[in-house]
C-alpha cells in the first residue's frame, strides 16, 4: 500500500490486569499491526502508559484512534505523530569477542554510538544503546558484521515535545 | 449488617431497577440463584437453555428500553451465553450477563466448569469484570449499567467466583458512577450541525437513512419532526423499522439487499444522504464503490468509530440522535424539492413489493399481510431468514419497538425466547413470533417457560420446510444445489406444540389463515402455535446480489 503511513499512538489506560489483552486484541480482531508496543506504569501507580507504534492508511489510522478511544478503561489517546515529538529506543546487544583485536573494536564502535558496557565476558560483550530507530539500526547493522548473539530491544516511547501534554 | 456477596448482586440489581432476570442455574452461580429464591421485585425466570435466556434478555431490552439481565454459571453455561452476547453486541442493545466463576482460588487450574469467560467474550461485549472479591460487586453492578446503557449501548459481563458470592461484607450501592475514562458525547457540535443544515438547504436530492441508533435513542419523535419540517423523503433500515411510520407518504421503506427498489433508486440518484443511527452496513450499500456516488454524506451517531468506517463522510456528527435531531431540526429550513419528491412517488408506485399467487398455494406473504391486519398494533418479534424479510416488508410498523431481530448478527433461534423477554416486558401488549422452520427449532425448548408463564405469545412459523434464504442462494447462485437445506423431515409443530403442552394448530390452505389467526386471538392462556405450511420455492425479491450496487436490484416480477 502507497499511503501507509507509521504512527506512534501514547495510550494513557487504567492499571488493571485484561487492559493490555482488550489492546491487543481490538489490533488482531481488525487485521491491524502492531510494529512495536512498551507497557509500564506512570508517575501515577493507577495509570499505565502504552506506547504504540503501528502503521495503515489514513483511515486505519483514524479507525485504530476511535477503537483505542472506545475501550473503557483507555483514558487517553494520543497520536504523537501529528505533532513535534521525541522518541527513544534501547536496545541490548550481546556480541561475540573472542579476540582482543575485535573487543577493541567493538569498544571504539559502541563510543561512536555512545553505547555502554553493560557486562564483558572473556567470550562475549553485552552493549547497552539508546536512540532513535535509525540510529539503533545503524548500530545493529555494524555489530552484526561481529556477530551478534543476542539482542533485545525495547520497542519505542515517545512524548511530546514543549510544555504540551 | 453484613450480606453475602450474591445477596449484595441481588440488593444492587434491585437499585437498578431489574424486575426479571432470565437464567439457567448450575454448580458455579447457586449462592447467586440461592439469593434469588423467594425474590420477589427481582423475578427469576428459568429457561431450557442459557441460550435462550440471553435472547430472553435482550428480547427484553429491545422491547422496554431498560437493560435485560441474564444470569447463567460458570464453563459450559457461560459459553452458551456467546451467541446471545454477540447478538445484543451487534445491535447495541444494553444487556448485563452475569457468570458465576470458579473458586478464585481454582480460577487457572482447569477445574471442572473453569472457563475463561473474559477472554471468550472480550470481543463481543462493551465491557466486562472479573469479581474475586465481594466488596466490588456493589460498584460493579452501578458501573455495568451506566456503561450498558449509555454511549453505544451494548452487553456488559460481570464474572463472580463462586468465593466472592459467599463472601460477607457491608452492602453500600454507590450514589453515582464517575469513569473517568469513560464519558460519551451526547451533545453534537453545533458547527457540525450547522453545515448540515446548509446541506439540506442546497439539496436537490436528499433522503434521510435512519437506523436502530434512532430507536436506541428514543429519538422517534425527533426522527419525525425532522422529516416533517423538511418534508425530505426517509428509508428507515431494518434494525429502524417503526421509527418511522412506514405508512407515511415519504417512508419510501427498508433500504438494501431486500428492501425496496425507491430506496435503492433514491440512494443511487440522491445528492445528499443524511444518516442517522445508521451503520452503512454492507446489506444496506450492497457494492460501496456504487453506493450513493453522487451523495454528499451527513453522518450522525453516538460512536465515532463508527463514522467513516465505511463510507467516507462529509460533516460527521458525533452525538446522541435524541440531542441532535433536536437542534437539527430547529436550524433547518424546508428544501426546495418538489421533482425529486414526485421522482419518489413515481418510483413506489411503480415498484411496491409484490409477489405472485402461486395455485392454491398459501403464499409467505400472504400470510404476513394477514398477520399485519389482524396483528397491526403487536410487538413482531421476528427470526432470521426469509421470513425475516417479508415480515419486514410486508408488515408496516409504526411505532418504534414494536419490530425486533437479530439484524447485525443474523442469530437463528434468537426470536422466540426473545419473544418472552418482550412479553414479560410489555405485559399489556400482545406479542407476535413470526418465525422460520428452520429457526424456530434451534430454540423450540423455550416454548416450555413460555407455557409455564402462560404468556399469550402468537408463535406463527411461516414453513417451507427448506433453510429458505440459503435455499434462495444455491437456486441463484449454486445451480439448485441444495445442500443441507432439506427440512422436510421436521416434525409436525403443531403436533409438537400439543405436545409441549401449547395449543398447536397446522394451516395448508389460503382460506385457512385469516380464521386461524383470529382463533389465535381468543387463546390467551398461553403461547399458540401455527404452522403455516406456504410454498416451499418462493423466494425473497427484490435483491440486490451480493457485491452489486443497489442500482442493479433484480425487482423478481418481470
Amino acid at each position: 500500500m502507497n499511503n501507509e503511513e507509521r504512527h506512534i499512538f501514547s495510550v494513557l489506560v487504567e492499571n488493571r490486569f485484561g487492559v493490555l489483552a482488550r489492546v491487543a486484541g481490538l489490533f488482531s480482531g481488525r487485521g491491524f499491526n502492531i510494529d512495536s508496543l512498551n507497557v509500564a506504569a506512570t508517575h501515577d501507580k493507577s495509570i499505565s502508559q502504552i506506547t504504540l507504534v503501528t502503521h495503515g492508511d489514513a483511515q486505519i489510522i483514524d479507525q485504530i484512534y476511535q477503537h483505542l478511544n472506545r475501550l473503557i478503561d483507555v483514558i487517553e489517546v494520543t497520536d504523537l505523530s501529528t505533532g513535534r515529538h521525541v522518541e527513544r529506543e534501547l536496545v541490548l546487544i550481546k556480541i561475540a569477542t573472542d579476540d582482543q583485536q575485535k573487543r577493541t573494536e567493538i569498544l571504539q564502535i559502541a563510543e561512536v554510538f555512545r553505547g555502554r558496557v553493560i557486562d564483558m565476558k572473556p567470550a562475549s560483550i553485552v552493549l547497552e544503546v539508546t536512540g532513535d530507530e535509525g540510529k539503533l539500526d545503524a548500530a545493529i547493522n555494524i555489530f552484526r558484521t561481529y556477530g551478534i548473539i543476542d539482542l533485545v530491544r525495547t520497542g519505542k516511547i515517545a512524548m511530546m515535545r514543549g510544555s504540551e501534554k | 449488617m453484613e450480606l453475602k456477596g450474591a445477596e449484595i448482586l441481588v440488593e444492587s440489581l434491585k437499585r437498578e431497577g431489574v424486575d426479571y432476570i432470565f437464567g439457567v442455574n448450575g454448580g458455579a452461580a447457586m449462592p447467586i440463584f440461592d439469593a434469588l429464591y423467594n425474590e420477589t421485585d427481582v423475578k427469576l425466570i428459568p429457561m431450557r437453555h442459557e441460550q435462550g435466556a440471553s435472547h430472553a434478555a435482550d428480547g427484553y431490552a429491545r422491547a422496554t428500553g431498560k437493560a435485560g439481565v441474564v444470569l447463567a454459571t460458570s464453563g459450559p453455561g457461560a459459553t452458551n451465553l456467546v451467541t446471545g452476547i454477540a447478538t445484543a453486541y451487534m445491535d447495541s442493545i444494553p444487556m448485563i450477563a452475569i457468570t458465576g466463576q470458579v473458586m478464585t482460588h481454582f480460577i487457572g487450574s482447569d477445574a471442572f466448569q473453569e472457563c475463561d469467560v473474559i477472554g471468550v467474550t472480550r470481543p463481543i461485549c462493551k465491557h466486562s469484570y472479573l469479581i474475586k472479591d465481594a466488596n466490588e460487586i456493589a460498584d460493579v453492578v452501578a458501573e455495568a449499567f451506566h456503561i450498558a446503557t449509555t454511549g453505544k449501548q451494548g452487553p456488559v459481563i460481570i464474572d463472580i467466583a463462586k468465593d466472592a458470592q459467599n463472601q460477607e461484607t457491608v452492602f453500600k450501592y454507590p450514589d453515582s458512577v464517575d469513569i473517568r475514562s469513560y464519558k460519551p458525547q451526547v451533545n453534537g457540535d453545533s458547527n457540525q450541525i450547522a453545515k448540515a443544515a446548509e446541506l439540506i438547504k442546497e439539496a436537490k436530492q436528499p433522503m434521510l437513512y435512519a437506523g436502530g441508533g434512532v430507536v436506541l435513542a428514543d429519538a422517534s419523535d425527533e426522527l419525525r419532526e425532522l422529516t416533517l419540517k423538511t418534508q425530505i423523503p426517509i428509508t428507515v433500515t431494518l434494525m429502524g423499522l417503526g421509527a418511522f411510520p412506514e405508512t407515511h407518504p415519504l417512508a419510501m421503506q427498508m433500504p438494501g439487499m431486500h428492501g425496496s427498489c425507491c430506496a435503492n433508486y433514491a440512494f443511487t440518484d440522491s445528492d445528499l444522504v443524511i444518516a442517522i443511527g445508521a451503520r452503512f452496513d454492507d446489506r444496506v450499500t450492497g457494492d460501496l464503490n456504487k453506493f450513493a456516488p453522487n451523495a454528499k454524506k451527513v453522518h450522525i451517531d453516538i460512536d465515532p468509530s463508527c463514522i467513516g468506517k465505511n463510507v467516507p463522510v462529509d460533516v460527521p456528527i458525533v452525538g446522541d440522535a435524541k440531542n441532535v435531531l433536536k437542534e437539527l431540526t430547529k436550524k433547518v429550513d424546508t428544501p426546495d424539492i418538489d421533482p425529486w419528491r414526485n421522482q419518489i412517488q413515481e418510483w413506489k408506485q411503480k415498484y411496491p413489493f409484490e409477489y405472485e399467487q402461486k395455485g392454491n398455494k398459501v403464499m409467505p406473504q400472504f400470510v404476513i399481510e394477514k398477520i399485519y391486519e389482524q396483528y397491526s398494533d403487536a410487538i413482531v418479534v421476528a427470526d432470521v431468514g426469509q421470513h425475516q424479510m417479508w415480515a419486514a416488508q410486508y408488515f408496516q410498523f409504526t411505532e418504534p419497538r414494536q419490530w425486533l431481530n437479530s439484524g447485525g448478527l443474523g442469530t437463528m433461534g434468537f426470536s422466540l425466547p426473545a419473544a418472552i423477554g418482550a412479553q414479560l416486558g410489555c405485559p399489556e401488549k400482545t406479542v407476535v413470533n413470526i418465525n422460520g422452520d428452520g429457526s424456530y427449532i434451534m430454540t423450540i425448548q423455550e416454548l416450555v417457560p413460555a407455557i409455564s408463564l402462560k404468556l399469550p405469545l402468537k408463535v406463527f412459523i411461516i414453513n417451507n420446510m427448506y433453510l429458505g434464504m440459503v435455499r434462495q442462494w444455491q437456486e441463484l447462485f449454486h445451480g439448485k444445489r441444495y445442500s443441507a437445506v432439506d427440512y422436510h423431515d421436521n416434525p409436525d409443530f403443531a403436533l409438537l406444540a400439543q405436545a409441549f403442552g401449547a395449543t398447536g394448530l397446522r394451516v395448508e390452505h389460503p382460506e385457512d389463515v385469516e380464521p386461524a389467526l383470529i382463533k389465535a386471538k381468543g387463546i390467551n392462556d398461553g403461547p399458540v402455535v401455527i404452522d403455516f405450511i406456504v410454498d416451499e420455492e418462493e423466494n425473497v425479491f427484490p435483491m440486490v446480489p451480493a457485491g452489486k450496487g443497489l442500482g442493479d436490484v433484480i425487482r423478481g416480477l418481470s
